[in-house]
């Protein structure tokens, strides 16, 4: 498991694997907003938790057909699910890697461009307090997501139209630890709400992520 | 006797052949004895004046909104378990009606909100389940019609719709954590049945009638015509290997 | 013949036009293509002459 985990971080960062490519995108996206909706300093800073979310899980989202789209064309996945490993060990080391690509930095970009949308101090530790907790769900629906549409040429955007209604529990309680944060309001009820749905997705999703990968095998 | 003989394709057709009709012209009637009788011979709500009228559209489409992806729910159980294609399809059949009826109780919700509450949109917890569920819909039947496979597709996408019903269940909760105490508008539409009066009350019962007869009666002519296309394809694939 | 609506006649009317324009047009869809799937099995299994132990619900 340690080595698969190896090898899907080094094609990750080697070049061609995308590992800046979701961060380039979240940057885009954030510097994007302010022309869209105007550089009023008090606008933007009140949006500004929303906008770090989104534009999060837009990147998750953008980079997802890599977790298993690749392994599936050049046929590793075939030899991966006849290796002594459960398809759900698979499913989890691959989430985890893409966790580590591209949720782990997101977290770590997204203080930076909170300055960029003068987002309000006390902001700081919520939004990333809820990313952090946040992303690794985002990248376990995320494989799902991928496993289902694993074999369909141009799964892209079908992928998005799954995948998209399933972030939404996630997206509501990450975004408003965020925003109670920002406003100085309690944020214990949304916090433990997004901990445990990402636990809760982490403990079972794989198994279902598993299942559709082996269907898809068949 | 038991139920699941009609898991076998043929068995299923010829028995809905018979009960079709029945189905249909009982659908027909419930919807235009429940309708007419709401949209001619009810009164006006003193407050909501004769927007009151499309209460008789609005919950029993909403009403089968839920029930059909209930529906897909366990007919995607049926065919995880037991493996009886008819399930499976009949889950498939079932999508685009349940589809269209949450379109129908959003669309005649934004009519109604319109007059009532001078938006034709708000961010009211159980509108915005309902969009989450139209969007569960378009991805069922996107991933249905993306997959040849008919038995692929029929695992994947009752895994699902499996998954779908836990989120769309966390995302109930979630937006109504999410809009508490910005507006208390689902007071508006939370539990009409309980205090509307009898004349409001009855007609409306008759209308849900006739759209669960109606959404039977097409799930059953399209679990057919589901059934039909399969053995066609497959009938085509023998002939190509033949 | 309308009953009288008052100033809201045109929400409840267009309420009524939208939902039973889908249901009419959800239904047709539905009896068309069971119509044209019907006949096209039928096409298949008269070419393929089939016996009538399996077709028969076709």
């Amino acid at each position: 498991m340690i080595a698969l985990l190896k090898r899907d971080l080094m094609l990750a960062i080697r070049a061609g694997g995308g590992f800046g490519l979701g961060l380039a995108f979240f940057l885009i996206v954030t510097v994007l907003v302010p022309f869209g909706v105007g550089p009023e300093t008090a606008l933007l800073a009140k949006i500004a938790p929303g906008i770090l979310w989104i534009g999060a899980l837009l990147a998750c989202l953008l980079s997802l057909d890599r977790i298993l789209a690749l392994d599936w064309e050049d046929g590793s996945l075939d030899l991966l699910a006849t290796a002594p490993l459960p398809m759900e060990g698979i499913v989890t080391i691959k989430a985890l890697a893409h966790w580590i690509t591209t949720g782990l930095p997101l977290v770590f970009a997204a203080p930076a461009l909170g300055v960029l949308l003068s987002m309000p101090v006390d902001a700081y530790l919520w939004v990333v307090v809820s990313l952090a907790l946040g992303t690794p769900a985002l990248s376990v629906i995320g494989t799902f997501g991928a496993a289902l549409t694993v074999g369909i040429k141009r799964g892209g955007l079908l992928m998005s139209l799954l995948v998209l209604p399933l972030y939404v529990p996630t997206l509501i309680f990450g975004a408003e630890v965020a925003r109670r944060g920002a406003e100085g309001l309690a944020v214990q009820t949304p916090l433990l709400m997004l901990a445990g749905i990402s636990a809760g997705v982490v403990a079972l999703l794989p198994f279902a992520s598993a299942a559709v990968l082996r269907i898809n095998l068949r | 006797m038991s139920i699941w003989e009609y898991a076998n394709p043929v068995k299923f057709i010829r028995t809905t052949d018979r009960l079709l009709p029945w189905f249909s012209w009982a659908a027909l009637s419930c919807l235009a004895i429940g309708l007419i009788w709401g949209f001619f011979f009810t009164p006006d709500d003193f407050r909501q004046g004769s927007t009151v009228k499309i209460i008789y559209l609005h919950v029993p489409a909403a009403l089968m909104a839920i029930n059909a992806w209930l529906m897909m729910l366990v007919a995607s159980l049926i065919w995880i378990v037991r493996r009886h294609h008819v399930s499976a399809l009949a889950a498939r059949a079932a999508a685009p009606v349940g589809a269209v009826m949450t379109v129908i109780a959003l669309a005649t919700g934004a009519i109604w909100g319109q007059p009532m509450w001078g938006t034709w949109w708000a961010w009211d917890p159980r509108l915005t389940s309902f969009l989450i569920l139209f969007l569960f819909y378009l991805g069922y039947i996107a991933l249905w019609s993306a997959i040849e496979d008919d038995d692929t597709a029929a695992d994947l996408t009752s895994i699902l719709c499996l998954v779908g019903s836990v989120f769309a269940l966390l995302s109930r909760y979630a937006v109504l954590f999410w809009n508490q105490g910005l507006h208390q508008e689902a007071t508006f539409s939370a539990d009409k049945e309980q205090n509307i009066a009898d004349v409001f009350w009855y007609p409306a019962v008759i209308s849900m009638v006739g759209f669960a007869l109606l959404f039977i009666a097409l799930v059953f002519l399209r679990t057919q015509t589901e059934i039909r296309a399969r053995r066609a394809r497959a009938l085509l694939a023998r002939e190509r290997t033949l | 013949m309308l009953p009288d609506l008052g100033k809201y006649a045109g929400y409840v009317l267009s309420a009524y036009a939208v939902s039973l324009t889908l249901i009419i047009l959800l239904v047709l869809f539905s009896v068309m293509r069971a119509r044209r799937v019907r006949r096209e099995l039928e096409d298949i299994e008269a070419r393929q002459g089939r016996s009538t132990k399996e077709a028969s619900d076709g």
